[in-house]
């Protein structure tokens, strides 16, 4: 069901660790919650969850204010950091648990587990106990769990922190997957820039006890409001120069055209350029945007090349180039490289 | 196909290092201390001597007939069992209650009172009991069989406390956290999700409650009068006159507590282990 936080504020002595945020959650959206440890993501998600009451603000959840309602009568299923998974009770135990508390008859609960388990691909696990299944079963465990009582929101907390990289690629499709199908409004905490980009509808980046930006991952990607943004999600060359008169001096490659040149005013400008823009050599010969390089370091990661260059007369920046199989091998340590972008892959970030 | 043996796969020596034999070494011999008047006091409880001598002359089991002849032992055994069960109770009802408090509470000086439960244990029996002997007197509690019981609640309470304490330290709050939002009220999370995992530690502290109750001597000196508990009974035996029958009363005794331990070990395994794993 649809979620509104309005104005929610939560100081902990001096700290505010919320310091008055708003967030809409459409019925059926996938929203992430991005941000540092210490951003404050924790403490919204409790406030939502009824953990934690807020100083200031409202929680609204399909239209019903539950800013001081315990967490039992909100209806919202949780997946923990930990899965806090109960120990002493078997898969189909922990499964039947909300259930059980919500007195629903006995054939109804046997029925409801069943395709809980069915959901999650656990049919033949449900007489083990947690700690007899692995991370990732667990975690499918406590999914199911959070899922079974038709919860009117699902809360995600970096439930994917505990798992190997294989296992948290095939979980995280999985999840999203399965959240469709259901169509669970979901609220998903993490500090996974990478984990964000691929799940979500929308994200919010989070610090400092605010939302920074909040938008679908592509253009948060493409274009980051602040230089927290920019710098967080995904990797960045943040390019400091002087614009006048829609264009911008850039030490090394000379005058670039700005986009949106006219609404920019003159002074010193932040532009944003990502690494798989800046290309090299061959690649950057019919760019207009040229500069002379040299390579610091090279890092093969198979599909791609990550390479750090100084700038002849300017900064370091990173490039991404995609390397196919017969491509030659990314130039090495040492070598001195052609450097070009396009001007459209800029992006002026705004100050402040 | 020949097989090969790779020429750095020596075998490997498993043996012992003369650290670990020193340690098993030194492990025996603090079981043969623990375990000494075991193996006086059982032989003697067979003997078919009429005093105290080790080793035996010969077999008897004259002293069991004369323990369980007796109906002055019996009704003794029997008190005892009962004042235990009811301290164990009281104990575990008061203490429990009070450990979650010391454990969960975030009020300033909850950390003091916490240390101030181990007191009973640090105060001298006997000036407790004098002390207890006054206030009993009053409330005509000296001699009646539940009047012991409390005065054992005193001192059974920080075992329970200490240890149901530790468990819930021990014991992953987010737990009920996801118990709470997944729409249990709160007796329900400490019924289904908290007690549970605690079960080893309230085993055990309802086992030291009981036998530190069913062994206590100096409370039971003071304040059982004519209604006189196993261990008094003992004591007076010895007073009076030597003969084995303490010895098989004795060995009764530790089959009691072996059975208890038993039990114990048996119901209060495996919940801990998981709590852990987690």
């Amino acid at each position: 069901m649809q979620l509104s936080v309005t104005g929610i504020v939560r100081r902990f002595g001096t700290v505010a660790a919320l310091g008055g945020v708003d967030l809409d959650v459409a019925e059926g959206e996938f929203l992430t919650i991005l941000g540092p440890s210490g951003s404050g993501k924790t403490t919204l998600l409790k406030a939502i969850a009824g953990f934690e009451i807020p100083d200031e603000g409202a929680v609204t959840l399909g239209g019903l204010d539950v800013t001081l309602a315990p967490p039992r009568s909100r209806e919202v299923g949780m997946v923990f950091q930990n899965y806090a998974l109960f120990p002493h009770m078997s898969v189909a135990q922990n499964i039947a648990f909300p259930l059980e508390m919500r007195r629903r008859p006995r054939a109804e609960v046997r029925q409801r587990v069943e395709a809980a388990l069915r959901l999650v691909e656990l049919e033949g696990m449900a007489a083990r106990l947690p700690r007899q299944l692995s991370g990732g079963q667990q975690q499918r465990v406590a999914l199911a769990r959070a899922v079974v009582f038709d919860p009117k929101l699902l809360l995600l907390d970096e439930p994917f922190g505990a798992l190997d990289r294989k296992l948290r690629e095939s979980l995280q499709l999985e999840v999203r997957r399965l959240q469709r199908r259901l169509g669970l409004t979901t609220l998903f905490i993490t500090h996974d820039q990478e984990e964000a980009l691929i799940m979500s509808d929308r994200i919010a980046v989070m610090d400092k006890g605010r939302i920074q930006q909040i938008g679908r991952p592509g253009d948060l990607y493409a274009r980051p409001a602040s230089r927290f943004v920019a710098d967080f999600l995904g990797e960045s060359n943040l390019l400091e120069g002087r614009a006048g008169q829609g264009v911008a001096q850039l030490p090394g490659f000379g005058a670039v055209p700005l986009p949106g040149a006219a609404a920019q005013p003159d002074g010193p400008v932040t532009l944003l350029l990502r690494p798989e823009a800046l290309r090299v050599e061959a690649a950057a010969a019919p760019l207009p945007c040229r500069a002379t390089g040299t390579v610091l370091e090279t890092v093969f990661l198979g599909q791609s090349a990550k390479l750090r260059l100084r700038v002849e007369g300017g900064a370091e920046m990173l490039a991404r180039l995609p390397l196919r199989p017969s491509d030659p091998p990314p130039p090495a340590e040492g070598v001195v490289v052609t450097l070009g972008f396009a001007p459209e892959d800029l992006h002026v970030v705004p100050q402040g | 196909m020949p097989r090969h043996r790779p020429r750095s796969n020596r075998p490997r020596s498993n043996r012992p290092s003369p650290g670990k034999i020193l340690l098993g070494a030194f492990a025996g011999l603090v079981f043969f201390f623990l375990l000494l008047p075991l193996l006086v006091v059982f032989p003697i409880s067979l003997s078919s001597a009429a005093y105290l001598q080790f080793p035996p002359p010969g077999f008897s089991w004259q002293w069991y007939q004369r323990y369980l002849d007796d109906p002055g032992w019996i009704e003794a055994t029997w008190r005892s069992l009962q004042v235990a069960a009811l301290c164990t109770a009281l104990a575990m009802g008061l203490g429990v209650p009070l450990a979650f408090f010391l454990a969960r509470s975030r009020l300033p000086g909850v950390r003091l009172l916490d240390r101030l439960t181990a007191a009973p244990i640090i105060v001298p029996t006997i000036i407790l009991s004098i002390a207890l002997y006054g206030v009993f007197a009053r409330l005509q509690l000296v001699g009646e069989w539940y009047g012991l019981a409390i005065a054992h609640t005193v001192l059974a309470l920080p075992f329970v406390v200490i240890l149901v304490g530790a468990g819930l330290r021990g014991f992953d709050e987010t737990q009920e956290q996801a118990a709470a939002g997944l729409g249990a009220a709160w007796p329900w999370i400490v019924w289904r999700v908290t007690l549970p995992q605690l079960r080893p530690s309230l085993v055990s502290a309802a086992f030291l409650s009981f036998v530190s109750s069913f062994d206590e001597l100096v409370l039971a000196m003071f304040l059982s009068g004519a209604a006189m508990t196993l261990p008094k009974k003992m004591f007076d035996n010895i007073l009076m006159e030597i003969d084995p029958t303490i010895a098989a009363v004795s060995v009764l005794q530790i089959l009691l507590v072996a059975v208890a331990l038993g039990l114990t070990s048996l119901f209060g395994r495996g919940a801990l282990t998981t709590t852990i794993t987690r």
